[in-house]
């Protein structure tokens, strides 16, 4: 089994590997997940409620509330591969059994921010630049971000063995974390049409406090609805990898009753 | 090393070569993965008359001139060099003196560029009106690109 030289190297088995096992895991998550999902609507409420009375802009008007979803999006379409480039690491070194699943997991989840964060910063750009898209390095970076999370979809639902899927998809996962900081820094690199970071930047914040709160209790509440949806959907795979392979020993017995008929009609 | 440290190593290697390979690509590729040219970059890049690129500065101050329709006349700078543009068509809400800008559109040969787009672009300043008043009233407003 390839948990077999983590327990044997690891003299003490801490709550990381203790996550290795699913049933310990699913009671954690069936514990955890309620909590969460309380917490992620309280903050969500609140962050809406402040985003729409928030001042307008002096320049873009009311147009600057885009702000408040289209910001957290598009960190939560980095975060998210960010979790994943962990998890393959995961999957990689440690072997751990449960980091597969959690990189399959996000994949759409990050898929789905990635294109919301397009489809609000383009509904933003219309009025305030003039146009829906341009191929600049920013927007460009993030559309291969987008088409990344399809990539890495594809190939962990097209491949039937599960280890080589995860070691496959672990790999691209990796390679693909190159363009985390390329999106980070492209502002900076390169002259570029989207404006330059407002709020993870060296010199402090360049929006005033009135219109940062709102924003950083929005970017609060959908990271903990990401983590929500993450710890549902590793919950509901583990089912799902679960009844696989009850549905194939079943079909084993079935065949060794009737004497070795064909297991193909039971996928 | 245990099997993991050398797995651990491995993989960091592969993406320390990636990501060096990756950094030469766009270092070699310069200028040309940048979305617009400012005014200065024009001095060394040298762009034939004709050629179409883009070209993005602040709007220079004192410099706009509205003809007939929608014919309008600025400069775009960058605090060295500027460039004489000319434009016909509808310009962004966000259009004004000291607002960033891309214009895309060619050089025609006495040195004025004619564009035939104008996209406004957005600092990364955001405050509401009464703070932009205050610091204006303060002197303490700066124009920043």
């Amino acid at each position: 089994m390839p948990m077999s030289d983590t327990t044997t190297t690891n003299s003490k088995p801490g709550w990381f590997s203790a996550l290795a096992n699913p049933t310990r895991f699913i009671g954690l998550a069936d514990r955890i997940i309620p909590v969460l999902a309380v917490l992620t609507a309280i903050t969500l409420v609140v962050g809406l409620y402040l985003g729409f009375t928030a001042p307008e802009d002096y320049q873009q008007g009311s147009t600057v509330q885009i702000m408040y979803i289209h910001v957290p999006f598009a960190w939560l379409s980095m975060m998210c591969w960010g979790v994943m480039s962990l998890a393959a690491l995961g999957t990689l070194v440690w072997r751990h059994p449960l980091a597969d699943v959690s990189l399959k997991a996000a994949a759409p989840i990050g898929l789905v921010f990635t294109g919301l964060a397009l489809a609000t910063g383009s509904i933003w750009g219309k009025p305030m630049w003039g146009t829906w898209w341009v191929w600049d390095a920013r927007l460009t970076s993030v559309f291969v971000l987008f088409l990344m999370y399809l990539g890495i979809i594809a190939l962990t639902r097209a491949i039937d063995d599960t280890s080589r899927a995860a070691k496959a998809a672990a790999i691209i996962t990796l390679v693909g974390a190159i363009n985390l900081p390329i999106i980070k820094f492209s502002v900076d690199w390169w002259n570029t049409l989207h404006q330059p970071a407002a709020v993870f930047r060296l010199d402090g914040p360049t929006i005033d406090p009135s219109m940062l709160w709102p924003l950083l209790i929005m970017a609060v509440g959908f990271t903990l609805l990401f983590f929500t949806l993450h710890l549902t959907a590793i919950r509901t795979e583990i089912w799902r990898r679960r009844v696989q392979a009850m549905q194939r020993i079943a079909a084993r017995r079935a065949d060794g009753r009737t004497g070795g008929r064909s297991e193909g009609h039971v996928r | 090393m245990t099997r993991k440290q050398k797995r651990l190593s491995v993989i960091l290697g592969a993406l320390a070569f990636l990501g060096m390979a990756t950094g030469l690509t766009f270092y070699a590729l310069g200028q040309r993965t940048s979305f617009f040219y400012m005014p200065e970059d024009l001095q060394t890049a040298a762009v034939p008359a004709g050629q179409r690129i883009r070209l993005g500065g602040l709007v220079e101050a004192g410099t706009v001139l509205r003809g007939q329709g929608t014919d309008v006349a600025f400069s775009v700078t960058d605090g060295t060099d500027s460039v004489k543009v000319v434009y016909a068509g509808i310009l962004p809400d966000l259009f004004r003196e000291e607002q960033g800008v891309v214009t895309e559109g060619a050089f025609r040969e006495d040195g004025t560029f004619v564009a035939d787009s104008v996209l406004a672009k957005h600092d990364e300043n955001y405050m509401p009106k009464e703070v932009a008043e205050g610091l204006k009233a303060k002197g303490v407003w700066q124009e920043e690109q």
